[in-house]
């Protein structure tokens, strides 16, 4: 990089892209020598040489090659930089199996009461007897949303929930002196399904899909015997489509000895229409981030209780909160045949607050309307698109839907290309390329939050860019063409990353 | 990326593995089709010489910018050699699929297998039909 002044011990190389420079300076390249955000006041303590402090030996040879700025550099770089993000503060968020609602900004307010955000886990029981009410009042409402009878509130995410639940799982068929070895895992499973099932020491057992995008009855039945675990299921699955022979699937796996599993990744299709426990299942989990709603992703704090039935309590996590005979409320770690714990003290207790005030706010007929409301926007979307794509099973779908981007592959056109354009019309895409089995997938949930309008705006975008694929497929190939950043060459990025910021004189000094 | 070809004098296995049998020995691969379906691929995971595979089950896995997929055997034997290039230029898998794109080589302990394999006719046929 030209630095005319020649004043910079640290310029970086700027980012690039395939399509050019990006537009974002890093505060490394916005570095100037010299610069400060702020001048130190004279030691109060005598100046002594270094070499008495620190052995030079011990000391770095160059200083480190920290950004210099000045505070209005700092503030606008920063500034700058959030301008860039998208989220559902600013806009439609359809990314499929993600539930990328809009989170209700009363919950953060209930989190960040002085009476929780100010508590420590090593307080005694009977000076937060306010939290342990809400944990305790979550518990109940969770058991009744999924029809089971008692959560555990620990685990910190859905995928923690799966394998908290397996373990419990295995702990239950022990007591039983049974030692079943395997897991069956529809072939639309998300992928944190069979990860689990290994995690917990198990093995996976893939079941395929009927033509109508549910579990393949005769294909199960060839499946179950007595060294079966477990089926674990997701319903609607990822296709979006609820798996109509559930109640068959149940008594077939409970004949064999097996118990069931429900990733209730999908809650937001079903809450308050039905419950995992009347459908046969024995564990759920639930993303409380997702479904109730919390800001999630890029890596949590998320959040994934697991509920289970009766015959499973005794095995759950210790400790669980309970309510005296006098109304008050402790944690019980007498709980002897617990798996013990799975993460620390009881759970990621800021994000279940925020899903205490979601559902408390809404109550049972509001959260009833949210399933509604996610399946209707799902099906009105898929209707506006219906004509646009392939889709794979002929359904009403549920809170989300997959369809098939292979006819526009004879313009030259896939789903990634149809994803990135999406970047240039304002919107997030979809999930692209999952379930595995639907060619050229793209995976849309628009969530019950959006608005007519704004399902509209998705639609319209969405027809705007399949007419460009007929017309100038060359326009998707180069999308994202209106953003910071252009298209990333993923392949090269997984092939050789690039995991630090590089500075210009190390590059022409061969380093790297 | 070249065009679509399914080459005739190789063999073709249903997990859309291709097969190049040479004497004793036979070389394994993945079909046009199959690093069409993949996407550039950007790690190839493949097991070492010396190691057994047995027809019809996984040997290691191809990942590529979409999803991570298992490679399933088409025929039983020894490996003899792996294609070592492909640790630092996967792509070639994409770039070359029937020539230096190819994943391993075996020594054959069952050649009767090679009958049930597909010709490059019933292949296209059964790319048809999925």
């Amino acid at each position: 990089m030209d630095d005319p002044q020649g004043t910079s011990g640290a310029q970086a190389t700027p980012l690039t892209c395939a399509e050019g420079r990006s537009t974002v300076e890093t505060i490394f390249e916005k570095s100037r020598a010299g610069r400060r955000a702020g001048t130190s006041p004279e030691a109060g303590v005598p100046d002594r040489p270094l070499d008495d402090l620190l052995p030079a030996e011990m000391r770095r040879a160059a200083p480190a090659r920290l950004p210099e700025v000045g505070e209005g550099d700092i503030v606008r770089h920063y500034t700058e930089l959030s301008t860039l993000n998208y989220g559902v503060d600013t806009g439609c968020y359809p990314l499929g199996s993600c539930t990328m609602k809009y989170n209700p900004k009363v919950n953060e307010r209930v989190a960040a009461l002085e009476g929780f955000r100010g508590l420590h886990p090593y307080q005694p029981d009977a000076l937060v007897q306010g939290v342990l009410e809400a944990l305790w009042a979550l518990d109940r409402w969770l058991a009744e949303i999924s029809g089971l009878h008692r959560a555990t509130l620990q685990p910190a995410a859905g995928a923690h929930g799966e394998l908290t639940g397996l373990l419990v799982i295995r702990a239950y068929h022990a007591a039983q002196g049974r030692d079943p070895k395997r897991v069956v895992i529809p072939d639309t499973a998300h992928g944190t399904n069979p990860a689990s099932v290994i995690m917990a020491g198990y093995e996976t057992v893939t079941v395929h899909s009927d033509a109508r995008g549910g579990v393949d009855l005769d294909e199960l039945r060839g499946l179950l015997d007595a060294d079966v675990a477990a089926l674990m299921l997701t319903n609607p699955n990822t296709l979006g489509v609820f798996d109509e022979n559930i109640v068959e699937i149940a008594r077939l796996v409970h004949e064999a000895g097996g118990l069931l599993y429900y990733d209730g990744a999908n809650s937001n299709a079903v809450l308050g229409v039905s419950r995992p426990g009347d459908m046969g299942f024995d564990v759920v989990h639930f993303n409380v981030h997702k479904t109730f709603s919390t800001p999630h992703g890029g890596g949590g704090p998320g959040a994934g209780p697991i509920v289970v039935r009766d015959i499973l309590v005794p095995f759950l996590p210790v400790p669980l909160v309970e309510r005296r005979e006098d109304g008050s409320f402790h944690l019980d770690y007498d709980r002897p045949q617990s798996i013990g714990r799975v993460r620390t003290f009881v759970g990621n207790v800021g994000v279940l607050l925020r899903a205490y005030a979601y559902i408390r706010a809404l109550g049972p007929d509001g959260l009833r309307r949210v399933s509604d409301m996610a399946v209707l926007n799902a099906n009105y979307v898929l209707e506006g698109i219906r004509d646009l794509f392939a889709v794979p099973y002929e359904r009403r779908c549920m809170h989300e839907f997959v369809v098939s981007a292979t006819p526009l592959k004879e313009h030259g056109v896939r789903a990634l290309d149809v994803a990135k354009r999406l970047l240039d019309y304002g919107l997030h895409p979809p999930t692209t390329y999952f379930p595995l089995i639907v060619d050229e997938a793209l995976m849309i949930e628009p969530t019950e939050t959006e608005s007519k309008e704004s399902l509209d705006g998705l639609i319209a975008a969405l027809r705007a860019i399949v007419d460009e694929a007929k017309t100038d497929p060359e326009l998707l190939h180069a999308a994202p063409t209106r953003m910071p950043v252009r298209r990333l060459d993923e392949a090269e990025a997984a092939r050789r990353p690039v995991l630090r910021q590089r500075f210009a004189e190390d590059e022409a000094a061969g380093g790297g | 990326m070249a065009d679509e070809t399914y080459p005739q004098e190789l063999k073709y296995f249903a997990e859309h593995d291709w097969v190049k049998v040479d004497g004793e020995e036979a070389v394994f691969g993945i079909t046009w089709f199959a690093q069409d379906s993949l996407g550039e691929i950007v790690y190839a995971d493949l097991p070492s010489a010396g190691e057994s595979v047995s027809a019809g089950t996984t040997y290691g896995e191809l990942e590529s910018v979409k999803a991570v997929s298992e490679i399933y055997a088409p025929l039983s034997g020894e490996i003899v050699d792996v294609n070592g290039r492909l640790e630092d230029e996967p792509q070639l898998v994409n770039d070359d699929c029937y020539g230096d794109g190819w994943l391993i080589r075996i020594r054959m302990s069952a050649p009767d297998e090679i009958d049930s394999l597909m010709d490059a006719d019933a292949y296209k046929a059964f790319l048809d039909h999925e």
